[in-house]
């Protein structure tokens, strides 16, 4: 628990905490230091190499119908049970999280890349920045569940029309906070300096500018891909995500709505991959702040 | 003051003209077509044309647009493609619901977690402290729907002491319309919990290592008169702006609430038009939970004024 309340104090209070002790040649201060880490990172390789693995883990066709297998508590042979339908749970789970992390990884990737693009622009040329910022503020007054609902509820279900949405629900608050960055590595003299010198403006973006974006870039991807994993379940939980041929942990909660009370397996097991999952990822994210820049605070 | 006010209320109209803007280019140009997803995978051509014209779908760009606005600024967002009534008539049958489930979160979670952060950035590393960070990461992490089930096989299945589903309105009486909403708030409230604590937390760890607290705390004060009275408002505006912010959580949280709990509510409504692919219905919706953000959060703005009196408009 040390670890965590010293990642909190760096997170939370910019100003006032104490700088982290520096990473020395042994490994024990480092692991004290980044316990929850290291925690989240061993706990999403588990589930990862669970999803990528599924077929060789003794998992069964997830669409498979058995009707004479239907409503079956877990079992030796039904190791999460079965659902209404008789398909079984376990594979069922394992399939899904393919998808939840599939979205969660392209949607922060995404992002990342356009709200680097659009951020870049708009905190380097005035010109783009006074048209482009009215248009994405208003994008952001639309909450981001809401604008991916908009979108899914338009087009056909499918798993790259629901990391579309969300890619395009989260790339505004990266392009913010990338051109908070660029505005003020902007001012900075060795910018004016390559300027002086006659380095193309291009060149200074991508040479001189980028790469100090990077760290609070990539500490802002790995919250976005916990989010997105939430906000796929959110979608498939409401009917607004993939179609149901695939199966994801928000459709397979959603299928056992009905059965919840008598049922509670069909719920539970997906519920608690995908809240590790989350849980895990964001362990990941406070972590590689405090890594990367202990005075970098959580944008939100 | 007041005319800051009614500035900021008519600078708040642009925008919230640009976000019906943008929600209507976004059922213009989505590649689906409406006419031929309500028609039905039966409809001959003929019977698609008809839909097309009657909802005037075969019109250009800029006189759809037109009506739409014209429509808008007369209070009318259109007819339901499912049930054929008003969108507005329809959205106001469902508004106490998400109020109220929408207001007692917000109290809830204003009651709970500013103190909680408080407590946490004054006892810092400490119990309290930890217990806040534990409650913060998880209600990051464990999705809302997760929360209700959860709740509701506990307190509703096991202890049986709230109902398990459904909603009584307030005109039947302040007990059972809470008893209700318990389990619905608490839900909703988890990730707005977290989110408050942490802000809280955060801003009044910088505030307390300021030179005036150190004097408050020299010239006497109590610790409770310090950390209510002095450190809490000076931190206010950092937390009155996550609170505002928050609002976006709790919208798309909304949502999933009413349907885990079966609240006939604006969210509710906003799930079963998804499902049948009434588009004036959704759009409706979205535009008033967008209008909801927008206004709160200038409400936010507003109340900036109160917390910090150096701010002056």
């Amino acid at each position: 628990m040390q670890s965590s309340t010293h990642a909190s104090a760096t997170e939370m209070a910019p100003a006032t905490s104490p700088e982290p002790e520096r990473v020395g040649s042994t490994w024990g201060p480092f692991l004290r230091h980044h316990g929850p880490m290291i925690f989240g990172a061993l706990v999403l390789a588990l589930i990862v190499a669970a999803a990528l693995l599924a077929p060789w883990l003794g998992t069964s066709d997830p669409q498979k119908l058995a009707p004479a297998a239907r409503l079956k508590v877990p079992s030796a042979l039904y190791w999460f049970g079965t659902d209404a339908l008789g398909r079984d749970l376990y594979s069922r789970v394992l399939y899904g999280g393919r998808v939840s992390l599939l979205v969660g990884l392209s949607v922060a990737t995404l992002a990342m890349l356009g709200g680097l693009v659009l951020g870049l622009l708009t905190g380097f040329f005035r010109q783009v920045d006074a048209v482009l910022m009215r248009i994405l503020e208003a994008f952001m007054a639309i909450p981001a569940i809401l604008l991916a609902i908009a979108l899914i509820a338009l087009t056909r279900a499918s798993v790259e029309n629901v990391i579309i949405a969300l890619a395009i629900a989260e790339t505004p608050r990266v392009t913010r906070l990338v051109r908070a960055v660029v505005l003020t590595l902007r001012e900075q003299t060795y910018v004016e300096a390559a300027t002086a010198i006659g380095t193309p403006p291009l060149v200074i973006l991508l040479r001189h500018i980028a790469p100090n974006a990077l760290a609070p870039l990539i500490v802002q991807g790995t919250f976005i891909c916990g989010s997105a994993i939430i906000s796929e379940s959110i979608l498939s939980f409401i009917g607004a995500g993939t179609p149901p041929s695939v199966p994801t942990w928000g459709s397979i909660i959603a299928e056992g709505r009905s059965y919840f009370q008598l049922f509670p397996n069909i719920i539970f097991f997906p519920a608690v991959f995908l809240s590790l999952t989350v849980l895990s990822i964001n362990l990941i994210g406070d972590g590689l702040r405090d890594l990367l820049d202990p005075r970098l605070s959580r944008e939100l | 003051m007041l005319a800051f006010i009614i500035r900021r209320l008519i600078g708040a109209i642009p925008v919230i003209a640009l976000v019906a803007l943008i929600i209507f280019c976004l059922l213009y140009f989505a590649p689906g077509d409406p006419a031929t997803i309500i028609a039905g995978d039966l409809a001959t051509p003929e019977e698609v044309q008809r839909i097309r014209v009657a909802l005037g779908l075969d019109q250009p760009f800029h006189v759809r647009l037109g009506i739409f606005l014209l429509n808008l600024v007369r209070g009318d967002l259109g007819t339901s493609i499912f049930s054929n009534l008003p969108v507005t008539y329809l959205i106001g049958q469902r508004l106490e619901p998400t109020f109220s489930l929408g207001a007692l979160t917000i109290l809830l979670s204003v009651v709970v977690a500013v103190p909680l952060g408080a407590l946490a950035a004054w006892r810092a590393r400490r119990a309290v402290d930890r217990m806040a960070l534990v409650i913060s990461v998880l209600g990051f992490s464990v999705p809302v729907f997760v929360v209700g089930y959860l709740l509701i096989w506990v307190f509703a299945i096991k202890l049986a002491w709230f109902p398990v589903q459904g909603y009584t309105p307030l005109s039947n009486g302040v007990g059972s319309w809470l008893s209700n909403l318990v389990l619905p708030t608490l839900s909703l409230g988890m990730v707005y919990i977290a989110l408050i604590t942490r802000i809280t937390r955060a801003s009044m760890l910088e505030v307390l290592s300021q030179d005036y607290i150190r004097t408050a705390r020299a010239k006497g004060l109590s610790d409770r008169a310090i950390i209510w009275r002095h450190a809490l408002r000076n931190a206010a505006v950092p937390i009155a702006t996550v609170v505002g912010i928050g609002v976006a959580l709790l919208l798309g949280g909304v949502v999933v609430t009413e349907t885990v709990f079966a609240i006939p509510g604006v969210g509710r409504l906003l799930v079963d038009a998804i499902l049948r692919r009434d588009y004036p219905m959704i759009q409706g919706v979205i535009l008033l939970l967008a209008s909801i953000y927008i206004i709160v959060n200038l409400c936010v703005d507003i109340s900036y004024a109160i917390f910090d009196p150096r701010i002056r408009y």
